[in-house]
This record gives C-alpha cells, structure tokens and sequence, in this order.
C-alpha cells in the first residue's frame, strides 16, 4: 500500500513506467499496423492519486501535420501520411484516451484548402478534438478560416477535476501583422512560415488574452492541477527559430501561485522538457518533419533546458524518422508524457515527485544514461 | 680620427633608418598583393552566390511539391557540409555534399537532380557552408 500520491509515481518510476503503458496496452489489435511500422503519435496519460477530487485518466496529443495544398487536389504526401498515421494509432489505443488535444498547424501557409484537408484527416479521430492555433493556421488570414471552423482561438474547460487552458500564444506585435510592406496577406504567411526569417517577429500572447488568462484562473483554486497548451514554447530557448515566447514570464507568473501547473507546446518538433519553479514542460512530436536541435545551428547562442535528454538525429532516408504523436497519463495532477516514435525507441518523460520535476523513465539517470547522438 | 668616427656613426644610424623604413615597406606592399577594391569587389560576388543560394533554399520551386529545405534545415543546420565527402551509410558509397543537395530535391522535395555545374548548385552549395563557416573541416565524420 502506498501512502501518497508521489510515493505512487516514484515507484512507478522504478518499476519503468514504459512497461506499465508501452504499446502492448494501448495498441491492442494493431498488430499489422506495427508491423508496418510504428505510428507517429503520442498518448498522455494523467493520474491522480486516492483521494484526489480528480480521476486518472488518458489524452493523446497530436501535433505539427503542415498538410500542404500546392494545388487544388494535390497534396504534399509525406506530410499527409504522418497525420493518417497518427490518426490511426491514436484510434486504436486502448483503453481509448478521453480527448485528443492538437497542438497547432494544421497547415503550411494556412490555406482553406490545407486546413479543410487536414480537418478530414482529424475527422477519422473517434474522440473529441480540442484545436490550439499555429502560426501557419492564422497569418494568412489572421484566424478566420481555422475560427469558423474550430470557434475560439483561446478557451478553457474542466475534465475530470483537471483545468485545461488552450492559448494563442502565436500571436505578435500589431505593427509586424498590419505592416505596410505585406503587398498581399500570403507575403506575410510566407514571412512567418519561414522558421529562420531574420526579419520575423517574436510570438507573443498579448495583453488582451492574458488579461483573459488572469480571470481564468481566479474561478480555480490552487489546489486544480492546471494543464495549459499553447503552440510556442512558454518559455525561452532559440529566438532565431521561434523556440521563444516573447512575453512567457508574464504568463509564467500567472501560473506561479498554482500548485501543480504543466505547460505543453508544439512548434518545436523535437523532445524538449524543463522544470521552471512550479511549472513542468513538454514539447511534443511534429507528425510532418522534425527540426535539428538548436545548437546545430552554430553563428548564434542558444538555451535548450539542461534537464532535456536529446533525440537521436533523424535519419531522413526513413521519413517518419524522429517524427510522431504522444499519449499523456495524467497522475496526481502531473503529466506523464508518453512518446510514441515510429523509428525511434519510445520515450516516456514522467513528473517524478522526488525530483520534483519531470525525468525520462529510461534515459535520464546518469549512470543509465545513454547519450543521444552528437547533435553538430 | 673624430671626424671618421662620427661620420661612420652617422652612416650607420641612416642604415638603420633606412632598413627600418624598408621593412615598414615590407609589411605594406607584398608581391601580387590584392588591393582592398579587389578583396571587397570578390566578397561582394561570393555573398551574391551565397544570397542566390538562400533565396533558393527557402523557395520550395527547387523540387515539385512546394516543400523547401528550409523547412528540414533551418539555417541550413543538420547538414554537415564539413563533414563531406562521406561514407553515406544508406546510399553504401562515398558522396559529397552535391550529392546529397540532389537526394533531398528528388526525395523529400519530390524534384529533379541538378547538374553538378548548374548555378543553383554551386548557389545552395555556397549558402550552405557559409551557414556552417568557423566549423573545422571533418571529411568522413559521422
């Protein structure tokens, strides 16, 4: 009998939490689906302990499709396969996740057509989808094709005893979205969607929505675990690439007075994790491309949290290489964070009440620890 | 005997003013030295490849599908040109870079190979290994 809720996670740690909630359990059935290669998603699982006003339970995150639409009725095949992929595992995990949470761009420059295709590829999912906002869904039109068809660019809601905050934090300065020198709206899709762009502008959540955030929050009491989801990293690692939230301490600080706060995020193609004060984070998988991590890129400084253990790089003769989706256990509040990559082990990152702050369950103590390949 | 010796003195110091002045000269004037028009006039035509090869880069009309480099390799990274040429383990023989540049345009980028002389080549092949400069030379590191 275990006492308390991190005395549960710890030694589901030590047990390897892999084994508890590797594929075997939630791709019952999958067998051909394996055998043709693992599929880019990842399920989440959250957990709460006995006594809790909460329920454990799962959520899968899929994230990053960039569905292109060159030309009416053609499509980027690549892309489109990561997304069906992810899809079809997320269906038949089992037990079936509670919702599926999307993590932003669901298209490359966001045409109606990209965004519609991509929404028929999520139409496959057999669960409620909760949509975040990517800077590829809204600088085209500024979020009026993706809101007519998902509603609200930023929203809360409750499920079993856990609050939920979907953010926009893709949004920037005034002065760069109605600039002049965008001579059609696509100028400006193109400017954002070019991860480098040297004359790109910072990702932001802006005055309006944390104004809404702060009133959000005061309906919760510090003791609801809080998940907030946003497309760009609420946290500053690479300003070059848009690894970076221009006014992340501001939300930050919103979320400090909160017991138990975890942050996920996409944009970033690539595992990410880190620990700041309180608050937990996890990047999640692009089902399209992954990107190299940071520091690859050698004529500026960049700041990737210590505690992530890194990816292999990816193999781009294997096209879902270092690509994939992921499945959240929610446990006592905390999320454990479950990798599922088709050409790569595994991953599991789980909040471990010990270390207070989440660990990989294979990777991450030093004497177990095997290197990921030098990123150069 | 005074006289011999100052004027001997006075010889000597001109020497030393004149080897002094000489190697001065040395350091300024070099054989065939390029002049400061020549240095900036070839800075000027390599950035201008290097700048071709970044328009390009990010284009996505390099291939047939839209997709660009760019959105693999932002600021051309993960692409290791100093470490070409090399024993590409999934293609089983020694390639160099420009291999490499034509196996992304005809996969990923779903386009035709370029020619090794071709323009854009030798542009994406500047811009390339101008993003990664102040990196040592690696031939065959993996």
């Amino acid at each position: 009998m275990l006492n308390s809720d991190s005395d549960r996670v710890d030694e589901l740690l030590k047990e390897d939490t892999m084994k508890h909630l590797n594929r075997r359990e939630f791709l019952k059935g999958a067998g051909s689906l394996i055998a043709a290669g693992a599929l880019p998603v990842s399920l989440v699982k959250v957990a709460l302990g006995a006594g809790s006003a909460s329920e454990n339970f799962s959520f899968a995150y899929i994230s990053d499709s960039h569905i292109t639409v060159p030309a009416k009725g053609t499509s980027v095949r690549n892309w489109d396969r990561g997304l069906i992929r992810a899809v079809a595992e997320a269906n038949l995990l089992t037990p079936k996740p509670e919702f599926i949470i999307y993590g932003g761009d669901l298209a490359q420059l966001g045409k109606k057509e990209e965004i519609d295709l991509a929404l028929e590829l999520m139409a496959k999912v057999d669960t409620k989808v909760y949509y975040v906002m990517g800077e590829h869904d809204y600088y085209l039109d500024l979020g009026k094709h993706w809101e007519s068809r998902l509603g609200p660019q930023w929203y809360s809601f409750d499920h079993k005893g856990i609050h939920f905050v979907i953010l926009n934090s893709i949004l920037t300065h005034d002065e760069w979205t109605h600039s002049k020198k965008w001579s059609t709206p696509m100028d400006r899709m193109l400017a954002m969607a070019r991860l480098d762009n040297p004359s790109g502008s910072p990702f932001m959540v802006g005055e309006k929505q944390l104004e809404w955030l702060k009133k959000d929050l005061q309906k919760v009491s510090k003791d609801t675990p809080v998940i907030v989801c946003s497309h760009s990293p609420l946290q500053k690692i690479f300003k070059g690439w848009n690894f970076w939230t221009e006014d992340a301490e501001k939300v930050q600080n919103l979320l400090k007075p909160l017991n138990k706060v975890t942050v996920i995020y996409g944009h970033v193609h690539q595992i990410q994790y880190n620990q700041i004060g309180n608050i937990s984070f996890h990047a999640v998988m692009a089902t399209a491309w992954p990107w190299p991590y940071p520091q690859s890129y050698t004529q500026q400084p960049s700041y990737l949290p210590e505690l992530t253990v890194q990816m292999n790089r990816a193999d781009p003769f294997f096209e879902r290489d270092a690509t994939g989706w992921q499945f959240v256990n929610m446990r006592t509040g905390n999320v454990d964070m479950h990798y599922q990559l088709p050409h790569n082990q595994n991953r599991s990152v789980v909040f471990s009440a010990q270390a207070g702050k989440p660990v990989d369950t294979v990777y991450q103590p030093a004497e177990k620890r095997i290197q990921p390949q030098t990123h150069f | 005997m005074r006289e011999a010796v100052m004027k001997i003195i006075q010889c000597m110091l001109s020497l030393i003013v004149i080897i002094v002045a000489s190697l001065s000269m040395v350091s300024v004037a070099r054989t065939d030295e390029f002049t400061k028009e020549d240095l900036k006039r070839w800075e000027q035509e390599f950035l201008t490849v290097v700048n071709e090869g970044d328009n390009l880069f990010h284009s996505g009309k390099l291939g047939g599908n839209t997709v660009s480099c760019d959105q693999c390799h932002p600021n051309a990274s993960n692409t290791h040109p100093e470490t070409y040429p090399k024993f590409q383990k999934q293609i089983g023989k020694v390639v160099t870079l420009l291999e490499m540049i034509n196996w992304c345009i005809q996969n990923p980028l779903e386009g035709k190979t370029l020619a090794a002389d071709d323009p854009k080549m030798t542009a994406l092949q500047a811009y390339i290994t101008f993003e990664r400069r102040g990196v040592k030379l690696e031939p065959g590191k993996h």
